[in-house]
């Protein structure tokens, strides 16, 4: 008798725990969600940016969700000292050809893979970008070469609407 | 907690005690017994609950007229400056503050490396302590972004992109930080509201390190336990009291000192420019208070080992307790401890200064040498250090050397022999 009792009572306790603990976990995760980016920022999702006064061997800053995007227009000695590297000698190896499909331009995220400063143009050992907060070296591609950066400088989606535009995002 | 009974004299006070024992309480905080040999090291206690009590007055001040909002902050910070009535005062009172509380944060934690008040029985009390320090971190850093100058700005983008070190979901945690794809709005609101909260959270745990010292009492000097209340105690009112009150105006002096003589000399021009998110400062450096620590993160050349390392550091106090293997509390008494106790402040400073120092060449080299020391110093010097040394005998109690004449007791029972 006093048996069956203990076990309805631990059917109860477990029953309540559970509906509990969901309840619980139901409330949480608004709480944590609500910090993650708004309507409002995931709304300013692409950019539209107009490069017909670039001119070789310069780069162009632009603002995309809150970062900076550095549009380069190659020369072509840059361009080939960055499609002459070998992949083994890199520490994020990626081919030049797949981070600039024209190789003239060069669109990337300008911010460094380490802690997220915005690195120098024509700056640093590799001849591209040199980051002044912790010494991370760029080359020609924006590929990581030397310093604590783990990955290259991030290559966003974009796309040239027509021969003087170039969409970011 | 209470060793005799306290019962209030007047009729109203029993009649309030016994629904309400806050008299009792009051009682035992002024009647609480503390070594009557406790030097000035151990006045920063006091000191810091000063601090603390500055920063939630002049914060609260300040936050009716900051703004928080990433297009009108840095103005409201000028406004403030320039318009507001004592507004320059209470704000160099608030950032200037930060490090006063933060050089005696570091006092109160080196005295207590030095006289052992961190092992058993005061585990509890360093924990909390270190736990505290830690928050104090947080609010610092947070502060330092709310006026959303240049250093602001590229401060909380450095220090909150440690986290995407972490494998996975590194990336995802980071922008849930910011409530977006970098620092803005977003983070910038959010990091004012935990701002304001922090130092409450901190309150609460200022009360439980209190409570957790009124359990065992304070350690002294000589690091050993005393009887209380005995002759080697003195009340709590007026005797440390005094003391404390009397440090704590020696610190205003200092604390007046940089408010009012060099309010900016701690800070950084650069945070003068307001945010800008395209451009980056030439040279990133923390508030002075974190360099040891940023030297650690900048001297090994891996992102996610940089900021483990940084994290150990920290961290590694926390269990300091169970690596200090020797049963004498005060270095007074361990004489090699002692010398490795002072070479460890050296190796802190030396990290203090390579961590204000471009990251390159002999510094990153020196930073290098100093972190990989800090390291040793407390996973391998500490543990052997507890087997291997040779210490002074500790006296009995704390008034025998003194009525003896030296801090060593063969020397005090020497010297009362030849005066036999």
């Amino acid at each position: 008798m006093s048996e069956k009792k203990t076990k309805r009572r631990d059917f109860l306790f477990t029953a309540t725990t559970a509906v509990g603990a969901v309840g619980a976990a139901a409330v949480v995760w608004p709480m944590i969600d609500q910090m993650n980016p708004d309507a409002s920022v995931k709304a300013l999702a692409s950019t539209e940016v107009d490069v017909s006064s670039l001119t070789p061997g310069n780069t162009l800053t632009v603002l995309w969700r809150g970062k900076p995007v550095f549009i380069r227009r190659r020369t072509q000695e840059e361009i080939d000292e960055a499609r002459k590297v070998k992949m083994e000698d890199l520490i994020h190896p990626e081919k030049d050809e797949d981070r600039a499909k024209n190789p003239e331009w060069l669109v990337m995220l300008g911010v460094c893979t380490h802690l997220g400063c915005v690195p120098l143009n024509d700056k640093g050992d590799y001849n591209g970008w040199f980051c002044p907060c912790h010494g991370s070296h760029y080359d020609t591609s924006g590929r990581i070469r030397k310093g604590p950066a783990p990955w290259n400088m991030e290559v966003p989606k974009y796309e040239f609407v027509d021969a003087n535009t170039i969409k970011i995002g | 907690m209470s060793d005799h009974d306290y019962r209030p004299k007047s009729k109203a006070g029993q009649w309030f005690n016994d629904r309400l024992p806050l008299l009792t309480l009051a009682n035992h905080l002024t009647d609480y017994p503390t070594p009557k040999n406790l030097n000035y090291w151990w006045t920063f206690g006091g000191i810091l609950t000063f601090c603390l009590i500055t920063q939630i007055v002049t914060g609260l001040t300040l936050a009716m007229h900051y703004i928080a909002h990433a297009d009108m902050a840095f103005e409201s910070v000028e406004h403030i400056m320039r318009d507001v009535n004592y507004g320059w005062l209470i704000r160099y009172i608030h950032a200037n503050g930060a490090s006063m509380f933060f050089l005696a944060v570091y006092i109160h934690i080196f005295r207590s490396l030095f006289y052992g008040s961190y092992k058993a029985p005061r585990e509890i009390i360093w924990i909390i302590g270190i736990i505290i320090y830690l928050l104090m971190m947080a609010a610092a850093f947070m502060g330092y972004v709310l006026p959303w100058g240049q250093m602001s700005f590229w401060g909380a983008t450095v220090i909150t992109n440690l986290f995407s070190a972490i494998p996975l979901v590194g990336e995802g945690i980071v922008t849930w930080l910011w409530g977006g794809y970098s620092v803005d709005n977003p983070t910038l609101t959010r990091f004012f509201t935990l701002h304001y909260l922090i130092p409450f959270l901190i309150l609460g745990l200022v009360v439980l390190h209190i409570w957790a010292l009124h359990v065992p009492g304070n350690n002294n000097p000589v690091g050993i336990d005393i009887k209380k209340p005995s002759k080697d105690t003195v009340p709590f009112h007026p005797y440390i009291v005094i003391k404390d009150g009397f440090a704590l105006l020696m610190f205003m002096i200092v604390f007046a000192f940089f408010v009012f003589y060099a309010p900016n000399i701690l800070g950084h021009a650069d945070n003068y420019i307001e945010a800008n998110p395209m451009v980056t400062p030439a040279h990133i450096v923390p508030e002075w208070y974190l360099l040891p620590f940023y030297a650690i993160l900048r001297s090994v050349p891996d992102k996610l080992l940089g900021v483990v390392a940084m994290l150990s550091a920290i961290l590694i106090l926390a269990v300091l307790p169970w690596l200090d293997t020797s049963k004498i509390r005060s270095a007074v008494f361990r004489p090699l401890y002692k010398q490795f106790y002072w070479i460890l402040v050296a190796d802190v400073l030396i990290l203090g200064y390579v961590g204000a120092m471009p990251a390159e060449g002999l510094y990153l080299l020196i930073a290098r040498v100093a972190t990989a020391y800090y390291f040793i110093h407390f996973l391998v010097i500490l543990p052997v250090l507890g087997f291997k040394e040779k210490t002074l005998p500790v006296p009995l109690s704390i008034t025998e050397p003194v009525l003896g004449g030296s801090p060593n007791l063969a020397t005090a029972r020497q010297k009362e022999s030849k005066i036999e």
